[in-house]
């Protein structure tokens, strides 16, 4: 059902750590992985999974390293997949930087992490606070063997009995981020809202947590259809939320694992003005310049401010001696990103700005064509969402009777915003 | 201080070096001596030698210290058999270890030691642990069931250990359970015996329902897939189940989502199609499908591929999604082309617009693949949308006019296919597609263009001109170019006779005379004597009116469609092909959707409706396939028969027909293909032009299997005898939507022990409407039961899809052997030795030949005229025949001029065949 083998490789394709499962390959195998790697890609059908013979790989790459999972039966490749990333999410909370030499430097602990995160290719304890409780970094200095934390095989697997905090606190940031695209000739072709709840959650004890939001379906549900209330289009929820209850009354209620984790994240696609919208236009005098004139307008309220946009316009590969001017904000040419990064500090709501930027071409054309690559923006507008989502209360109760006061923030970004250029 | 500085000593008699250091005294350094094998075998040294003694340092206080020893004999245990049961009693000491990390550790470890001594030793240690008091001991010892079976199953059997892991499905710790339940579906799925002890019954599933809620995202996981394996017995079970599995749908893991997608969707067949509930759950899928497209890009491919199967099966789910497919500059090219295949399935007349803009912009990236892949989308949607398809076809003129080499050719292949849906409507653009002529050099750009120039001759002015230049090149071009040239200048030649006589006869001789290739020329002959013979058939055959192209493309065929939804989200699903396709020696049963909810007749009528629409055969050719639809036409199309001689009454049945279809069947095999030259091809061409009248009869192929019974797969067949041997012509026809492969062929005991002589060649794989044909030679020597009809064969045929069971009757006259011509004397002395009531008459009505013909059309059937007398001038004919069982059967012909009516008298000591030889005069005398 799932992998025979993990391997970590270094950019060359050499293997740098490997776990053997199930004994049902030839780890030699892993040899044939990355001329098939190449070989793929040189013939422009790359995918993430690969089949050699009887054997599949599936891999992921993360920063320099490939982590790949191989199978010889109908795994479920959803299922390695999760788990390859969780493992690396895992190694980056143990380990800070995932890369070559944190493998090298911590060989030992990542064969005692691979033993207790899969057995005969099934994905066990993954929740790296947990395993922390008993697989440390420092693991040789402990005089005791240590036990398997109850957690590991409790209902409550994600956190450990006995938390103490002299101050009880709860932060939760609402973070929306808007994914937009926008087609040549202006037309919104998709925008949507993809939203996450984070918590730091800093509580003594096993305390239970009740969050309650101006959801519009548990409003209407409770006759109060008329306040205002946000249609969450799809949710998704960290393991420690009670499913069948949400699915019943729209609670939302868990034990929160401690310190940081990202709750729930939730996705919808009212239609909402860009907040950020650009205009483009791009004249090309073919061997000798291209022109840009670029307007950005802001579609959000006067009251809020967008904070850090940077407005990414793609040139051509082959463009040189930039020349720029803008009405407000500064221009840099970015050549090994071929594009021009127009940064804005501050830019309030309802305000309009223009840049204009002036490339000479050479006058021998280049070879490769060039793509149409979208201009891209980045922004942060602080105490605003897009959605109207708010959070009306947090209740939290613990039997030793604790008072502690949830500090809610937040904050919209730009999610995946592409505005495509002619 | 970091591990890495393990790995720096390169000194030569290191493993002497670590040899001293593993047996030092002092703890720390034994535990730096072992940390450096462990890192010399992380990076590929091998360290056996040293196994006895890393194994002495197992016994030891220090987890970690233990834990690297465990690794190190995990990896090398197999090398060191003998050594490593030296390593057997600490493990079942660790097994009793007060600390339970210690004790899963050491269960854990044993069961990745496959070692067949070792294994014996784990029994009972494992049966303690099954019953452990801590619940992590018990999870780990619940694998390590399954790793004991996959080393030794019966052992596993035998000692009783399938209960013990059923237990653990009520246990109170989910985890356990969720462990218990990964290894028995692991377990069942290579073992039948085990899968029946540990089958999942609804008290069993409901537990497991519970554990869901409270176990690991990964236990949700083996629990949804074990359930998702397992069908409820009713309607009201299969809701339940889905209303427990529902909430997962919101799971952060995706790997939750799609199993519990997988679950919904098998068990909705089972569900009322009309009521609420299954609305309510169509809406429920939509949200978390798309909300996987924001997920990391493997899981998006995932996704999508499982997403294309769900798109197919319940187009209902994700109708008004179109634009969440919509592709993203950054997206990587895997999910760029998944996301278009999904764009054109989802294409209506309502979204027609936005998704040909977008088609457009994409048609003007940068990644060649992506590109090609959209126009060819553009044409997809020209065919699906038939509203549309004007747009559409100015879009891809527009693009056209880009000028960019790679689009003009895909979108020139493309608008072939257009034509061929709408003929007689775009041609107004032909002139558009001649200027850019000169710029095709891809073989099936180049075809496309012959093909349109070929098919509309008549409109395009220098349509000679255009096809004489392709001529100059000829030998140099590509067959599947070569071919279309070949018919696009005979349809010319027929549409224009006048001035194109020249053009034909150059073409005719190129291909039949300076080719080296069997298709072209055979098909160069074809032409060549169809056209010498009769032009007016010759047009019927070329200018034959094409059946339309249907507007769906590569839909997955609907049995499989149903198999692979029960593997969403596993490896099956990305693939689009069956676990058995890809999995070795995988025993397990296939797995199929539950039967659909009955209740309702609107329901009924729904599955009525719904299921000859998706049987349709659906393809747009590509040009070798328009090719061959073209060729198919001809079989069994009223002006063949011209070709034949006039002892052939229909042109569907005789054998030259079938010969025919062999050679036509092959040619085409070439187009798709490396040309596999037999010696059936150019005996086929003998055949035509030779006709030997000296073969026995064969009757025509008669359909053994319809393809709504095979699924998807049409057998037709009969037999033949050709040099002293029976031969099976078997036709085999792909009317699915995918490849089919893997054929065998089996007979069951019949009167004459037929069997096959050798296995069953054909050509593979069979892609869908094509046919594939073989004469499999037959043996008599296979086991012998007489059967009822005498003539009746029981045959079982096995494709990649399933085995198919057919009957048949052998014609008799296959039976009879060349040496049935028995001595005059021994004839007379026979015919006087049988009693006389052996001897039985019959009629044979309606013969329109002389004693002479029917001498010579008996003997090509092995009835052989011994003597031949005139009596009161009646002709009497004395025969003999043997059958390949040695049966002798002797027999007396009475013919009267004038009088179409023959008697025919029958003598021989096995009565039982007589009928049978009766049917085979009957047979041979009428054709």
């Amino acid at each position: 059902m799932s992998a025979s083998a993990v391997y970590v490789l270094d950019v060359k394709g050499k293997v740098m750590i490997c776990r053997n499962y199930r004994g049902d390959i030839d780890m030699s195998v892993i040899d044939k992985f990355m001329p098939l790697v190449m070989e793929k890609e040189e013939e422009g059908n790359m995918t993430p999974i690969i089949q050699y013979g009887n054997t599949a790989f599936f891999y992921t790459k993360y920063n320099n390293l490939y982590l790949v999972a191989t199978s010889k039966k109908n795994a479920n490749v959803a299922l390695v997949f999760s788990f390859l990333h969780k493992l690396v999410q895992i190694f980056m909370e143990y380990f800070k930087e995932l890369e070559e030499e944190s493998i090298r430097d911590n060989f030992v602990l990542i064969y005692e992490l691979l033993d207790e995160v899969m057995d005969f290719g099934f994905p066990q304890t993954t929740d790296s606070k947990i395993l922390q409780e008993y697989i440390t970094v420092d693991g040789h200095k402990l005089e005791i063997a240590p036990r398997p934390p109850m957690a590991v095989t409790n209902a409550v697997s994600w956190r450990s009995e006995g938390i103490k905090y002299r101050k009880n606190e709860v932060f939760l940031d609402v973070v929306e981020s808007v994914n937009l695209l926008v087609s040549a000739n202006s037309n919104v072709l998709r925008s949507e809202i993809v939203g996450c709840i984070k918590m730091r959650v800093y509580l003594s004890g096993m305390p239970e947590l009740r969050l309650g939001l101006n959801d519009k379906v548990l409003f209407e549900s409770t006759g109060r259809g008329k306040s205002k209330s946000v249609e969450l289009e799809d949710v998704k929820f960290h393991q420690c939320v009670r499913l069948p209850r949400f699915e019943n009354d729209r609670t939302i209620s868990f034990v929160p694992p401690d310190g940081e984790f990202e709750l729930m994240s939730y996705r919808l696609t009212t239609h909402v003005k860009p907040l950020i919208w650009v205009e483009s236009v791009i004249e090309r005098h073919a061997h000798s310049r291209v022109e840009y004139m670029i307007k950005a307008k802001s579609q959000f309220k006067r009251r809020s401010t967008a904070n850090n946009v940077e407005i990414v316009i793609p040139v051509p590969t082959d463009a040189d001696s930039p020349k720029f001017k803008t009405t407000f904000g500064s221009c840099k040419y970015v050549p090994e990103s071929n594009a021009v990064i127009w940064t804005i500090k501050s830019f309030p709501g309802g305000k309009e700005y223009l840049m204009r930027a002036h490339f000479s071409l050479p006058s021998v054309e280049a070879e490769d064509v060039d793509g149409k690559p979208p201009i891209e923006v980045k922004f942060e507008i602080p105490y605003f969402t897009v959605s109207g989502i708010q959070v009306r209360y947090l209740k939290i109760i613990e039997k030793s009777g604790y008072q502690a006061l949830p500090l809610v923030r937040y904050i919209t970004q730009n999610g995946d915003y592409q505005l495509r250029t002619n | 201080m970091t591990d890495s500085k393990y790995f720096s000593t390169t000194k030569k008699g290191e493993i002497f070096e670590m040899k001293a250091e593993l047996n030092s005294d002092k703890k720390e350094k034994k535990k730096e001596a072992v940390k450096k094998v462990i890192a010399s075998m992380t990076v590929g040294k091998d360290v056996s030698a040293l196994f006895p003694d890393v194994v002495n340092c197992m016994q030891t206080d220090n987890l970690e210290l233990k834990k690297l020893v465990y690794l190190y004999l995990m990896n090398y245990a197999k090398s060191q058999p003998d050594m490593a049961i030296m390593a057997v009693n600490t493990f079942v000491k660790d097994c009793e270890d007060s600390n339970p990390l210690i004790r899963a550790l050491a269960v854990r470890t044993m069961g990745c030691i496959r070692v067949d001594k070792i294994t014996e030793y784990l029994c009972e240690p494992l049966r303690k642990c099954l019953k452990d008091e801590d619940p992590y001991v018990r999870k780990t010892a619940a694998v390590c069931v399954a790793k004991l079976h996959d080393i030794n199953a019966q052992l596993v059997e035998d000692q009783g250990f399938l209960d013990l892991l059923k237990d653990l499905l009520s246990d109170s710790n989910p985890m356990v359970v969720a462990n218990a339940v990964a290894a028995i579906s692991e377990i069942m799925e290579s073992s039948p015996t085990a899968a029946q002890v540990l089958e999942l019954n609804t008290s069993t599933t409901n537990k497991l329902l519970t554990a869901l809620n409270e176990c690991t995202e990964w236990g949700q996981v083996f629990i949804l897939d074990a359930i998702s394996n397992s069908t409820p017995k009713e309607e009201r079970e299969a809701q339940s189940i889905c209303e427990r599995v529902t909430p997962r749908l919101a799971h952060a893991n995706a790997a939750v989502v799609l199993s519990a997608v997988r679950v919904v969707m098998k068990l909705m067949e089972m569900l009322e199609q009309t009521g609420d509930y299954y609305t309510t759950l169509l809406k429920k899928l939509s949200p978390p499908l798309v909300t996987l497209l924001s997920a990391e890009p493997e899981i998006q491919y995932v996704a999508l591929r499982n997403i294309n199967l769900i798109v197919q099966k319940r187009p209902e789910i994700l109708k008004n999604e179109m634009k969440v497919f919509f592709v993203k500059y950054n997206d990587p090219i895997y999910v760029k082309l998944e996301k278009l295949d999904i764009m054109i399935r989802l294409t209506n007349p309502g979204n027609i617009a936005q998704v040909l803009a977008e088609l457009k912009e994409y048609a003007t990236e940068v990644d060649v693949d992506f590109v090609r892949k959209s126009v060819r989308a553009i044409g997809r949607c020209a065919i699906k949308v038939e509203q549309a398809a004007e747009r559409c076809v100015s879009t891809l003129l527009d693009l056209i006019q880009t000028k960019v080499n790679y689009v003009v050719q895909e979108a020139i292949v493309v608008i072939k296919d257009i034509f061929r849906k709408y003929p007689n409507k775009y041609e107004s653009i032909i002139a558009t597609l001649c200027e850019n002529l000169d710029t095709l050099d891809e073989p099936e750009a180049r075809a496309s263009m012959i093909w349109i120039i070929g098919e509309y001759a008549e409109r395009i002015d220098n349509a000679d001109e255009l096809l004489e230049s392709f001529l100059e090149g000829f030998q140099d071009e590509n067959p599947q170019v070569q071919l279309q040239l070949l018919t696009a200048i005979v349809k010319l030649f027929l549409k224009r006779p006048t001035d194109t006589q020249e053009l034909v006869q150059q073409v005719l001789s190129l291909a039949t005379q300076d080719s080296d290739n069997p298709d072209l020329r055979d098909r160069g002959y074809i032409y060549w004597r169809l056209l010498s013979t009769d032009p007016a058939a010759a047009k019927e055959v070329v200018l034959a009116e094409k059946p339309l192209i249907s507007e769906e493309t590569d839909l997955i065929e609907p049995t499989l469609l149903d198999e692979l939804i029960c593997h969403i989200a596993s490896l099956a699903s990305v693939y689009h092909k069956p676990p058995s396709a890809f999995v070795e020696g995988k025993s397990g049963l296939r797995r199929v959707l539950p039967p659909r909810s009955q209740s309702g007749n609107v329901d009924e009528a729904n599955v009525t409706a719904e299921v000859p629409q998706q049987q349709q055969p659906t393809v747009i050719p590509g040009a070798d396939s328009l090719i061959g639809d073209l060729l198919d036409m001809d079989l069994g199309g009223p002006s063949m028969q011209q070709m034949y001689p006039p002892s052939v009454p229909t042109s569907q049945t005789p054998i030259q027909s079938s010969v025919a279809m062999d050679l036509l069947g092959e040619g085409l095999d070439s187009l798709l293909g490396p040309s596999t030259l037999g010696g059936d091809v150019l005996g086929g061409l003998g055949d035509i032009f030779g006709m030997p009248q000296s073969q026995s009869y064969v009757p025509p192929q008669e359909v053994w299997l319809p393809a709504n019974k095979g699924k998807g797969l049409e057998i037709m067949g009969t037999f033949a005898r050709k040099q002293n041997q029976i031969f099976m012509e078997i036709t085999f026809t792909n009317k699915a939507m995918q490849n089919m492969g893997d054929f065998a062929i089996q007979f069951n005991k019949n009167s004459f022990g037929l069997m096959p002589a050798q296995p069953l060649h054909i050509r593979t794989p069979l892609p869908p409407n094509q046919s594939g044909s073989t004469s499999l030679p037959l043996s008599t020597n296979g086991p012998v039961q007489k059967m009822d009809p005498l003539t009746s064969l029981q045959v079982a045929v096995k494709n990649n899809i399933d085995v198919f069971y057919l009957s048949c009757l052998v014609p008799l006259h296959v039976m009879f052997v060349e040496d049935g011509e028995m001595d005059k004397r021994v004839f007379l002395a026979t015919w006087k030795d049988i009693p006389s009531q052996n001897e039985v008459q019959f009629t044979i009505n309606n013969v329109q030949h002389n004693g002479d013909t029917v001498s010579q059309k008996l003997r090509n059937n092995n009835i052989f005229t011994i003597a031949k007398r005139n009596v009161e001038g009646q002709d009497m004919l004395y025969q003999s025949l043997k059958l390949t069982n040695g049966i002798w059967v002797l027999a007396e012909l009475k013919i009267q001029p004038g009088n179409p009516n023959f008697t025919l008298s029958l003598k021989g000591r096995a009565m039982d065949v007589y009928s049978g030889i009766h049917g085979a005069y009957e047979t041979v005398l009428h054709n």
